[in-house]
């Protein structure tokens, strides 16, 4: 019975079905997108490459007070400060270690003045491993080069914050 | 007119010249199988396929065939060397050789031969030897299993698929494939034969070692089967012999049940099509086929591989064989009676 029934199904109504079913798919729109030149749209909370931003005057928001440095799970950031000229207290080391960040996104969440957060880049693949011991300088870097787009993220995310 | 290409040199070189017509585009037409089917699976599983090399990525087999090319071939230590380099000529010489009987269009085969039938399935035969004896110069277990599969396989699906051949070889009165293909003016085979043809396709993707039925390369647990040890060029002639087998199946197919280059319908608006745009229409249908069926079913069982082999498809196909010249001997249809 078994075997009558098993070649049944074989030669003719499930082999069709299948077949049908494939071929519907075969004309389906493709769900594939052509990657360096259309991009899926990523959420204001997407957590991509770190940035240091800065006041709409130029002061650096970064305090100092170590908070990321403290939440980091993957111990990635280390900051060294001291007071500046001015009686400021300022980072004067700001370094993560892009190879040891897991993108938890605690360091934005710990941050006190918004200074330190994760933008919507995730194209920063490097062909040296050195290039991704980011220090304060890229860091501040792809602030400003990011900062239009920092800023509206943030304002989109705040209604639920 | 008749002099210089009725001598024996004259005959070499047209032959030789015919030769070339027809293996050109055949190779050209798998290397562009290999990019059909990377387009058609893609298809059906919502992807798109290659497109970067080239306009649609039509380039695309060319850059395969250059990569494959500059690789290095690594013959393992304990091969046998000379066996190990010969497999692969041998699947993918057999491959191309068996066209040479097989009529694109009126009168445009090769070799126009009486047994035309007979040598296209020894050859088709031949191809078992290829595969078993990379497996065997492979000097590895599971290029060795692989083989062993592969041979069982097509050994156990050949017999059922002479007894279909021979069916149309009885429906025809020919074993002339020109003449196979002018006895269909009135109807496709496939027609009276509808179960045997569906038989003689699944014992075609069966000898290809085509999916569902390519438990022979297995990669989920024989790695590669038979091609296992294989690199560059040897692999690269396995890979072409595999889809040059394809093209050949759906050669036969056309030729034995489709009306080869037969229009569909025998009147105006079809007649004026080529007959070779015909047959290679309806090449592309079956390979469409070979690609979608891949696309649509899970490797069957060793079991009921063999199961399907000899216990259905042997016993039907026998069957119908005796039907059919039953009803022809009764009906006093036989062409050379």
């Amino acid at each position: 019975m078994s075997r009558i029934r098993w070649t049944w199904a074989l030669v003719t109504w499930e082999l069709i079905v299948g077949h049908m079913i494939t071929l519907r798919y075969f004309f389906r729109p493709k769900a594939t997108i052509n990657y360096p030149y259309e991009k899926n749209p990523i959420s204001p909370r997407f957590k991509g490459e770190h940035a240091l931003r800065r006041y709409p005057n130029g002061e650096e928001r970064c305090i100092a007070c170590k908070l990321c440095e403290a939440v980091c799970p993957a111990q990635a950031i280390t900051i060294e400060a001291e007071p500046r000229e001015d009686g400021s207290r300022r980072t004067t080391r700001y370094d993560i270690d892009m190879t040891k960040c897991i993108y938890c996104g605690l360091c934005e969440e710990a941050c006190p003045v918004d200074a330190i957060v994760e933008g919507p880049n995730f194209e920063f693949a490097t062909e040296t491993r050195e290039e991704l011991f980011y220090d304060k300088a890229k860091l501040l870097d792809n602030g400003d080069r990011w900062e239009p787009e920092l800023a509206k993220r943030l304002e989109l995310d705040a209604p639920y914050r | 007119m008749t002099g210089f290409w009725d001598s024996t040199t004259g005959f070499v070189i047209l032959t030789v010249l015919k030769t070339l017509a027809l293996v050109v585009p055949l190779l050209i037409g798998v290397a562009y199988l290999t990019y059909a089917e990377r387009k058609v699976l893609g298809a059906i599983q919502v992807r798109k396929g290659p497109n970067r090399v080239g306009p649609f990525g039509l380039m695309q087999p060319f850059a395969d065939a250059l990569k494959m090319l500059t690789k290095e071939t690594v013959v393992p230590d304990g091969a046998d060397r000379l066996l190990f380099v010969l497999a692969p000529m041998i699947t993918f010489g057999l491959a191309v050789m068996a066209w040479a009987v097989i009529p694109v269009n009126a009168g445009w085969a090769i070799a126009d031969i009486n047994v035309g039938v007979l040598y296209l399935f020894a050859v088709s035969s031949l191809g078992v030897y290829g595969i078993i004896i990379a497996g065997w110069a492979s000097n590895s277990k599971y290029a060795f299993l692989g083989a062993m599969r592969s041979a069982a396989q097509m050994v156990s699906y050949e017999v059922s698929m002479g007894f279909v051949i021979v069916t149309v070889i009885l429906l025809a009165g020919s074993q002339n494939l020109t003449q196979i293909v002018l006895s269909q003016k009135q109807f496709w085979y496939a027609v009276p034969l509808f179960p045997v043809f569906v038989i003689f396709f699944i014992s075609g993707l069966a000898e290809t070692n085509r999916a569902p039925f390519d438990l022979a390369e297995g990669e989920s647990e024989l790695v590669a089967g038979f091609m296992v040890e294989y690199s560059a060029m040897s692999f690269a002639l396995f890979f072409l012999g595999e889809y040059a087998n394809m093209i050949l199946i759906s050669g036969m197919t056309t030729t034995l049940f489709l009306g080869g280059w037969l229009s569909p319908l025998p009147f105006a608006p079809f007649t004026m099509i080529p007959g070779v745009l015909w047959f290679l229409l309806k090449i592309c249908i079956c390979l469409f086929v070979f690609i979608w069926v891949r696309g649509t079913l899970p490797r069957v069982r060793y079991d009921q591989l063999m199961a399907l082999g000899w216990k259905v498809f042997l016993p039907v196909s026998l069957v119908y064989l005796v039907a059919v010249a039953g009803v022809m001997e009764y009906f006093g249809w036989f062409p050379h009676a």
